[in-house]
């Protein structure tokens, strides 16, 4: 079964509004992907059907909606091949996701301990972890990179050892695209006794994500990257950890017994969740995983696998171009600037004609000091996306290189 | 070409009828702004977008304000001097007086000097008129 690209779109309704009169060209989906109708039916669903808060209400709403955002739970823990429903926290998105395990190993971490993180993290993968050692008195170690967005992983290993606590990663760069093959990664912190945790935010919208198979502790991710809205992501950990995990946030949904002088946790996954959750969040979440999943995701990956080859043939035969990062194994994404041009003046352009690209340092300050460049401009691309789409980018870009000449 | 005034770009940008006249007009009024000195560059004279950097050097002389203004992107060069036809040698009576947004808006520029756009823009004239309010 092949891709029905244009089904596929109309389930988009902001793929057909216009930017100044021209078809929105969306390639920016790194940053977010746009949501499908199902989507968006089940947040109005959830607000005109059955609003109430959830655990604690003695009423049919509350029991509907308690109901509806379990099933949630359910679903991405079916998702992502959780070996239980316990093990699926709902955070605000991957940043704080992360935070959660990097504020609990705060508390574990001593001096002499080591954490590894990579050289093409985002910040959230990133300052949770300098603050994590500053804390604590442990050491940050960053694994290089190649020139072309690799990683270097005889490097990795060889910073590997007794004293690796901790090992935090990137299962895609946003920056660059770099795939990197976490499970051998995973596999080679765990021989040192590591903990491993896994930056799913790239990663989980393009492909088949199975925890168990990779093998690591913690894999974190967003809604809103997923087709789902903003404000919902997820932590997932291994229960024989998160039972015991420092608590986060306290407060309310999240305790067994208080008293003045002292309080009790609850178990999992309210443990680790706070006060009221974002309910509508995870039921829109879990409506987009359920609408990714029916796709033929074979399918989808030889779409997503044609749009990034298509780019990077065009981007490679364009005169006064130049492409940051070329890892073998990319997904999604197409960094470049163009040669004597800002990447900030190529989005302007770019902009003013409808095409929606990211530019800057993609909250990645250190990678864009490695690889010597104050930025790169960003096309990334989603499955709805379409080679034409692609020819618009290239296009437009000429008009951006004769105007920026 | 020199710096114009605000009524000459008002007139100048509502005379293309164009994006690509418009944005040709301003790329060139970026590359026409006065470049700032490499050593004069510094930490403290940055304000960093997460897409663009722009330095702001100021010094009073009598009743007015002169400023100095670079950006690292060349679109960003020619907002600047629009926004130095305003403020540059002006009093800083004048430079509060002076309705930046409105301004923005009749060049139907407003959104490039939004909040939301991490060029600069916007830290930059907040900067301006922190210094008139002090002078």
């Amino acid at each position: 079964m092949s891709l029905d690209l244009a089904a596929l779109r109309a389930q988009f309704p902001i793929l057909s509004r216009q930017v100044d009169g021209k078809p929105l060209v969306y390639l920016d989906n790194a940053a977010t992907t746009q949501k499908p109708q199902a989507v968006i039916d089940a947040l109005v669903s959830y607000y005109t059907e059955c609003n109430a808060n959830v655990h604690r209400g003695a009423h049919a709403l509350a029991d509907e909606a308690t109901r509806r955002y379990e099933q949630a739970r359910d679903t991405v823990a079916h998702f992502i091949h959780a070996a239980s429903r316990q093990e699926v926290i709902w955070t605000s998105g991957t940043t704080e996701a992360i935070n959660i395990v990097a504020n609990g190993m705060a508390q574990r971490l001593k001096a002499g301990d080591q954490v590894l993180v990579t050289e093409m993290e985002h910040h959230a993968n990133l300052v949770t972890w300098q603050q994590a050692c500053l804390r604590s008195g442990a050491e940050l170690h960053i694994a290089p990179i190649h020139d072309n967005g690799e990683l270097d992983v005889e490097a990795f290993a060889r910073l590997l050892n007794q004293q690796t606590r901790f090992v935090s990663l990137p299962h895609v760069s946003n920056a660059l695209g770099t795939v990197n093959p976490i499970k051998d990664l995973t596999a080679m912190a765990k021989a040192v006794g590591a903990l491993v945790l896994i930056d799913g935010a790239q990663g989980i919208a393009h492909g088949q994500v199975d925890v168990q198979d990779i093998g690591c502790d913690f894999y974190a991710f967003s809604g809103h990257k997923l087709f789902g809205p903003t404000g919902i992501g997820v932590l997932w950990g291994r229960e024989a950890l998160l039972e015991n995990w420092p608590v986060w946030q306290t407060g309310g949904e999240m305790i067994a017994k208080v008293t003045y002088e002292c309080s009790t946790w609850g178990s999992l996954p309210n443990r680790l969740e706070a006060g009221t959750p974002n309910i509508a969040g995870a039921i829109g979440m879990a409506a987009a995983i359920t609408w990714f999943m029916q796709l033929d995701l074979n399918a989808v990956q030889a779409h997503e696998y044609a749009l990034i080859q298509a780019a990077t043939e065009q981007a490679e035969a364009f005169n006064g171009l130049t492409i940051i990062g070329n890892a073998k194994n990319k997904v999604g994404v197409l960094s470049f600037i163009l040669d004597g041009s800002h990447p900030a003046d190529v989005g302007f352009i770019l902009d003013r004609q409808g095409i929606a690209i990211r530019t800057g340092d993609h909250c990645a300050q250190p990678l864009m000091r490695r690889l010597g460049v104050p930025g790169t401009a960003r096309a990334s691309f989603s499955i709805y996306n379409s080679l034409d789409e692609v020819n618009a980018l290239f296009t437009a870009l000429k008009k951006a290189q004769s105007m920026l000449a | 070409m020199s710096l114009p005034t605000t009524e000459e770009i008002i007139d100048d940008l509502a005379f293309f009828d164009d994006w690509e006249q418009r944005y040709q007009y301003i790329i060139d009024l970026g590359k026409a702004l006065p470049a700032m000195s490499e050593t004069d560059k510094t930490e403290e004279r940055l304000v960093r977008g997460c897409q663009s950097s722009v330095w702001l050097k100021s010094q009073s002389q009598g009743e007015q304000l002169h400023f100095e203004v670079a950006s690292d992107a060349i679109i960003v060069n020619g907002l600047l001097a629009l926004v130095m036809a305003a403020y540059q040698d002006k009093s800083a009576a004048q430079i509060l007086a002076f309705d930046i947004d409105g301004y923005f808006h009749s060049l139907d520029l407003e959104r490039h000097i939004s909040p939301t756009r991490g060029n600069g823009l916007r830290a930059i004239v907040a900067k301006i008129r922190a210094l008139a309010e002090q002078h």
